[in-house]
Formats: C-alpha cells, structure tokens, sequence
C-alpha cells in the first residue's frame, strides 16, 4: 500500500492541476458548443511565461502566476473575437478555426522559446523536499496540491454561489432560457473563453515546476483535457474534477504498475466509458 | 437496328469522364515531360490526396468530422511493408491486402465513433490519431519502433513484371490507383447519395423511417478505412520507408486540412487540396524550414474564414454568379402583354 502512498498523492495532485485546466474547456463546450482545440497550446504558453518569469524570488513567482494567467486570458479572448465571427456557420467551422490557431501558437511558441524542455527556477523553500507519512516529498508538489485545492474550492463557489457563475450553468442547461432572462449567451461564451484561457495558463503555470514545459506539453495537455472532458460528461464541471483525479491516478499508479500499457490505459478507459455510458453525451444520438 | 445518340448527350457523356480523365493526363504528360524530382515528388503527394479522399467521404457523406482515418491508413502500410519485406511483392496483393486491412481497423474504430456525432466525434478521433502514433511507435516487432522500417522491396504490377522502382512509372502507377480508388467512392457515395443526404439532413425523421441510420454510418466509416488503407499500400509504393511520423498527428491534420479546403461533400476536390497544400509547404519549406506547422494553421484558418464549404462551393458560387451576370448582361424579352399592348 506504502508504494502507492506518494504515487496516489502525484496523482491528485496532477489531477486537479488538470482538472483547473479542463473546468474551462468544459464550460466553453457546455455553454457555446466551442471545442477548443486551442486550450493546450493555451496551457502550454502559460508554462513557458511562467518558467522564464520566475528568477527563484518569491515576487518574481507571483508576477509569474499572474503573467501566465493574463496570457491565457488574452488568448482565450482572441479565441473568443475569432470564433464570434463564425457563429451560424456550425460548431464545426469553429473547432477547426481553433485547431488551425492551435498550430500556429505551437509554431511561434517553439520558435520563441525554443525546443528544449524548459523549468522555472522556484524559491529555495519550494526547491526542498518535505517528509510526509515518513515518505520524502518534494514541497513544490505539495505546494501545487495546495494551490490547485485552494482553485478547485474558489472556483466551485464562484460557479455555484455567484451570480455569473450560475448564469453560465444556465447557460450550459438551457442558452434559450438565459436568453429570455434578458441575458445574451454570447457574452456568456465570450466570458467563458476568457475565464477558460485564464484557468488554463494558470494551470499551465502550476504544472511547470513539476513537469516542465516543451513542444510535447500542448498535445499531451489538450488529449489529457478532451479525455476528462468527455469522460466527465461534456458541460459538467464536478464530473470533470472526478475524470481528472481518475485521469491523474491512471497516469501515475498505471504508469509504475502496467509501464507496457500505460499509453493505452487511459485511452481504452475512455473508450469503456463511452460504451457502458447510459446517459448520452450531447451530439449523441437517442 | 441501333439509334444514333444525339450529339449533346454524347458531349455530356465526354464532359462526365473529363475529370477523372484530367489528372490521368496530367500525370502522363509530367511523366513524359520530366525526369527526377518532379514525378517522384508528384507521386508521394497522391497517398495523402487519397487519405485526404478517405477523410471527405467521412467527413462529408457521413457528417462525422474525423481525425481517426490515419488508424486505417497505417494498418494498410504496415501490412504492405511487412508483406512486401516478406517476400510478397505482389501490388494488387499489395492493394486488396490494405484495404481489408484499413476496412477492418476502421471497421473497429466505427463501433465507437458512429455513436457520436460533431464535434464530439472529432474529439474521440484526435484519441485515436494519437493512439495510432503511439501504437506505430511501441509496436516494435511489426514498425521497427522510432526508426521505421526502411529498403521496402519494390512493388511488381503483375508476376515477372520489373519491379516499379523507376519514377515515371511509380507516377503513372500512384495516379492510376489514386483515380481509381476515388471513382470507386464517388460511385458508391453516389448510388446511395439520397439515403445519405436523409440520415445527414434529418437523422431522427431516418431513424422514424426505418432506416438503420447507425449502420449506414458505420459502413461508410469502413468503407471509408478501405480507402485509407488503400492509400497506406500506395504510401509504401511510393516511398519504400515508413516511420510512425508518416502516420502520425500531421498526417491526420493534413488529410482533415484538404477535406476542408477541398470541400467536404467533395472527395475529388479534397484530392486535389492535398496537392495543392503539400505544394505549398514543400516550396515554402525551402525557404523557411521548420515552420511548416505554422503555414498549415494559418491554410486553416483562411480556409475556414475565406473558403465556406471549400474549394468546390467556391467554384459553384463563382459558376453561379458567372451565369447571374450573364443572365443579367442579356436583354429581358418583353412580356407577351406588354408586345401586344404596342
């Protein structure tokens, strides 16, 4: 049981990193029916911001949270002005609109930071190792854990306490409905792109101490995202939060205990949901 | 005693074998013309216009937008290459071998797939073109891992035929398969074009009428994966190497990037896309190298904003307003009413 302590612990910790990642990703599809294939690329670029911000200060590693957030809220917001220009052309149209933005943000991205594996330099009580239960652990980890506890918690008391926070589960329920309040869904959807790019670069900011960030990081982020996303029940954030811890743990105890079928383990666990799934996804048929 | 078709009907008859008699011709005279570069660069475009093909008629006729079709495009080129390495080198073995291949793997695939719809399903087949990289690539015994597979024997036409290794051949041979492959499907999408049209346009009302609409689906989803295996076998023809790049994520976007640009509801004109897009980054590659990513993102986005309904609806518009200017260039002949009245 003690070996799988510390990779249980990895697990949860990189599932609800991914789970903050994935909450935006969620919402932009419950609500507007944008896919956006663009979100890794968003998480990716709040890595890079963050690991060439943080010096090993304590401001620094603020102002490092802080760019990345904006960062991806700036991107979520292009992505918002460039898939407003294609509303009544399908939600096809806008995923691919993405998918091309996607490209092109890996592209500049490499280019400007290069195509090594880069890490922030963190303060030098972060960059110490704690003891847990008797077991060594490193303290940006936990640190992370914390972090991403403290934004799953703020986030569901947003989404569930406030006002715009319940406008947009409306919004994801019944966009008719929030329109005849006199509320435009489209405000909405823009709001959840940016709240969504923003997550994203934070996400993206709190991963970088622990898994670095390089040319991998988009791709491997976005699938991880649309695995939760999709096992989660499309527009649901609490069932993200569940697929993402799920997801977390399959990548950290599957990985040491099958290593030959780790790549396939969370794939074919998405595949087995979506065959005994009862409830049907949107854009399912009956 | 035998009438005698009027000539119209005849032209009409020449008009409808004129584009598939185009590329034919296009290759033969690049063949004749040229030596080198040329056919050889030609010739490893057509396994991805065909891939680009398999994608459109997915993505098209079945309303299923999918990145998942380079699953069966790899299972037809291993298989090629392994048959090929083992001492098979028959190239309609070859052909009929990859497109059981691609058949079977997509066939698979579908059971998941045709039970989403939209974007959803674009969702699932990013899964699977990933799935299929890491599969080439951990696969040792069958890819050859990170490195490929590489001296693949060359094909024989026929038994004591030379093997196709010369390039103006291999052009000749790649285009023949292409054109073939993508009549193929433009006959059968065409012979079932209604029935498509109804589970496409309104997939209850079908479903109401009897029609097993998943079913439907799932077939051309399979059919759709013989085609890509087809394309797998060509892939190995053309180049002799394979490695899990060549079916890799790029390869997905590209195949989805000429469906899109070419039309969706036009697998002919996806075809052509896939040309047209690897010319453009192969001439752009030289100068700018490593940037190849950014120039497909940025065909995307001007695809999807400047080209609704790709490259075929273009055409239509363009044919449309055409004969509206006509139209409106010629004098109105007055009303019957208004001659009598002066």
């Amino acid at each position: 049981m003690d070996t799988y302590l510390i990779p249980g612990l990895d697990g949860i910790a990189y599932g609800l990193l991914l789970a903050i990642a994935a909450a935006g990703l969620t919402l932009a599809f419950g609500a507007g029916g944008v896919l956006n294939l663009a979100h890794g690329t968003l998480i990716a670029a709040g890595g890079y911001v963050a690991a060439t911000t943080s010096t090993g200060t304590w401001p620094s590693l603020a102002a490092a949270v802080t760019a990345a957030t904006v960062v991806g809220a700036a991107g979520g917001g292009v992505l918002a002005a460039a898939t407003a220009r294609l509303r009544g052309r399908g939600h096809l149209d806008q995923a691919l609109l993405t998918f091309g933005i996607a490209l092109i943000g890996a592209d500049l991205l490499t280019t400007v930071f290069g195509a090594d594996i880069r890490r922030p330099r963190l303060p030098a009580a972060l960059d110490t190792t704690l003891t847990i239960a008797g077991h060594p652990y490193p303290a940006d980890r936990l640190a992370a854990l914390t972090a991403a506890v403290i934004i799953t918690t703020i986030g569901y008391a947003v989404l569930h306490r406030t006002r715009a926070g319940r406008l947009i589960r409306a919004t994801v329920d019944d966009r008719h409905m929030v329109a005849g309040i006199g509320v435009n869904p489209r405000a909405v959807d823009t709001t959840v792109l940016v709240v969504s790019g923003a997550l994203a670069g934070l996400a993206g900011a709190l991963c970088t101490p622990i898994l670095g960030v390089g040319p991998a990081t988009a791709p491997t982020t976005l699938l991880l995202s649309l695995v939760i996303v999709v096992c989660g029940g499309l527009g649901s954030v609490p069932g993200a939060v569940v697929a993402a811890i799920g997801v977390g743990l399959v990548q950290t105890i599957g990985v040491i205990t099958i290593p030959a079928l780790a790549p396939y383990l969370l794939l074919s666990a998405m595949a087995l949901l979506l065959l005994t799934r009862r409830r049907p996804l949107p854009g399912m048929p009956g | 005693m035998t009438a005698r078709l009027p000539l119209p009907h005849r032209w009409d008859d020449l008009r409808r074998w004129v584009p598939w008699l185009l590329p034919l011709g296009a290759a033969t005279t690049l063949a004749a013309a040229s030596d080198g570069y040329w056919p050889a660069t030609v010739a490893r475009m057509l396994p991805l216009a065909l891939l680009a093909v398999s994608v459109a008629t997915v993505t098209g006729a079945a309303g299923l937008p999918t990145l998942g079709q380079v699953a069966p495009y790899a299972a037809g080129a291993y298989t090629t290459a392994r048959l090929a390495m083992a001492g098979h080198t028959l190239a309609p073995v070859h052909l009929t071998a990859a497109a059981l291949a691609g058949a079977f793997t997509a066939g698979l695939l579908g059971m998941l797939l045709v039970r989403h719809r939209g974007t959803v399903v674009l969702m699932l087949s990013l899964a699977v073109a990933e799935l299929t990289t890491i599969t080439a690539t951990q696969w040792r015994t069958v890819s050859g891992g990170t490195d490929g597979l590489a001296g693949i024997p060359a094909p024989h036409l026929l038994p004591g035929t030379p093997p196709l290794t010369a390039d103006r051949p291999v052009l000749l041979y790649a285009t023949a398969v292409t054109v073939a492959a993508t009549a193929a499907t433009m006959l059968l999408l065409h012979r079932h074009h209604l029935l498509l049209t109804a589970v496409r346009g309104n997939e209850t009302r079908a479903a109401a009428s009897g029609h097993p609409v998943t079913t439907y689906l799932w077939l051309v989803h399979t059919g759709a994966g013989a085609i890509a295996g087809t394309a797998g076998a060509l892939l190995i023809h053309t180049h002799r190497w394979i490695t899990p790049a060549d079916v890799g994520f790029d390869t997905a976007a590209l195949a989805l990037l000429a469906a899109v640009i070419g039309g969706t509801h036009s697998p002919p004109g996806a075809a052509v896309a896939a040309v047209l897009v690897l010319g453009v980054r192969d001439v752009a590659a030289a100068d700018w190298p490593g940037h190849a990513p950014l120039l497909l993102g940025a065909l995307f986005v001007a695809a999807v904003y400047l080209l609704p309904g790709g490259l075929t609806a273009a055409l239509t518009r363009l044919r449309a307003e055409i004969r509206r200017v006509r139209a409106t260039r010629r004098p109105e002949p007055l009303p019957a009413a208004s001659r009598r009245t002066s």
